[in-house]
């Protein structure tokens, strides 16, 4: 009976500082918070331009403009997450000729060296991988205090070819570049 | 027992402006190619093809919807030819059926530019010119609206069916000038 007892005891305080850890980590400084979170890629469609956004991601910013040493950054968005607002149109850029989601589930980012231009603004340099490229991109940040939390914003553009997304046979109809909007909010702060 | 006698056609003495002929055609055409471009579009396979299809398919409906606005500025200031005789019956179905044409010829290119825009799709015309949205993104609004956008599109077909019938009618079987007059290409 003593024994049972002990071993749910065990068992339940395994669940709890398992529950503990993770909440932990979902709250330490610098994680981002999804649901306040938009990452957002607009492209042109025979200059239409069409918003779609990345649903799923994570990310983890630390910046602190008295020890950019310090700082970094870094995002892992799930590549089959892109929502245009159509299911048909999103299986398609899952398809091997786009994202490749299936072998190339994820687009990552990571820094290398961040370079603090003042209190609120700084530029992010690493590899941008998306479908197993890599390609080193500098990313102009802006950091503002909402009432959600830190907010971490910024614009840059990639090359839809650079990357192999899309089949050529798309060249005419869909522009090359495509615009990245992040809007990443840290709620811990 | 009276064999029938080939009639001559019994002309108005009015007539449509050719400004009123010209859009009259225009936009018939056009409304036939939006419809089976509509029609053929939206049975492709995702494509580069089928996104070409859609925005054509946009900016021929948005051509439509200017045109027929030229059409009733026009038509309230030069106003159309009296009908010609035929029984009271013809004569209401006649203007009702003009009033539902040219509400669905209104309201079919507004639905699919509030569709457009709510599924995220802005409508920039030939390409070129970007359009103000009528509609903020909304999926559900987007659903709701493609289906107006189909029912009246069917709606339209079956009144596009019995104009044409009608004016078919009138030519052949009434032998009157309802259907060359609109085809009369006369100075004014």
């Amino acid at each position: 009976m003593t024994r049972q007892i002990r071993i749910t005891d065990a068992i339940a305080l395994l669940g709890l500082s398992l529950l503990a850890l993770a909440s932990a980590a979902a709250d330490a400084p610098g994680t981002i918070d999804v649901a306040t979170s938009t990452i957002v890629a607009t492209f042109k469609q025979e200059g239409v331009p069409v918003e779609a956004a990345f649903t799923r991601f994570t990310g983890h910013i630390v910046y602190d403009a008295k020890n950019v040493a310090a700082a970094s950054a870094s995002a892992d968005i799930v590549t089959g997450s892109l929502d245009l607002g159509d299911e048909a149109y999103n299986a398609e850029v899952r398809k091997k000729g786009w994202f490749a989601s299936a072998t190339y589930p994820k687009a990552t980012f990571r820094t290398t060296s961040i370079e603090g231009v003042n209190a609120v603004r700084f530029t992010a340099t690493g590899p941008l991988t998306i479908k197993g490229r890599a390609l080193v991109m500098t990313v102009p940040v802006t950091v503002s205090t909402t009432p959600a939390g830190t907010a971490f914003d910024g614009v840059f553009t990639v090359s839809r070819r650079a990357f192999g997304i899309g089949d050529a046979m798309w060249d005419d109809v869909i522009e090359d570049k495509v615009e990245v909007r992040f809007h990443l909010v840290d709620s811990a702060k | 027992m009276q064999t029938t006698v080939q009639r001559p056609r019994k002309r108005g003495n009015s007539h449509y402006t050719r400004t009123a002929v010209a859009l009259h055609w225009t936009i018939g055409g056009l409304i036939v190619c939006a419809f089976g471009m509509g029609w053929v579009m939206t049975e492709l396979a995702v494509s580069p093809l089928r996104l070409r299809m859609y925005n054509w398919h946009k900016w021929l409906g948005i051509s439509i919807l200017a045109l027929v606005i030229v059409r009733c500025v026009w038509r309230i200031t030069h106003p159309a030819p009296p009908l010609l005789p035929m029984p009271r019956w013809q004569a209401l179905s006649a203007r009702g059926l003009h009033v539902v044409l040219y509400l669905l010829m209104l309201g079919i290119p507004g639905a699919g530019w509030a569709y457009s825009n709510a599924a995220g799709f802005p409508i920039v015309y030939l390409g070129l010119w970007r359009l103000p949205d009528i509609v903020s993104r909304n999926k559900l609004l987007a659903a709701e609206l493609l289906e107006l956008h189909k029912v009246l599109g069917w709606l339209l077909l079956a009144a596009v069916f019995a104009h044409v019938l009608a004016a078919l009618k009138h030519h052949f079987v009434d032998r009157d000038a309802t259907l060359a007059r609109m085809m009369q290409w006369r100075a004014r």
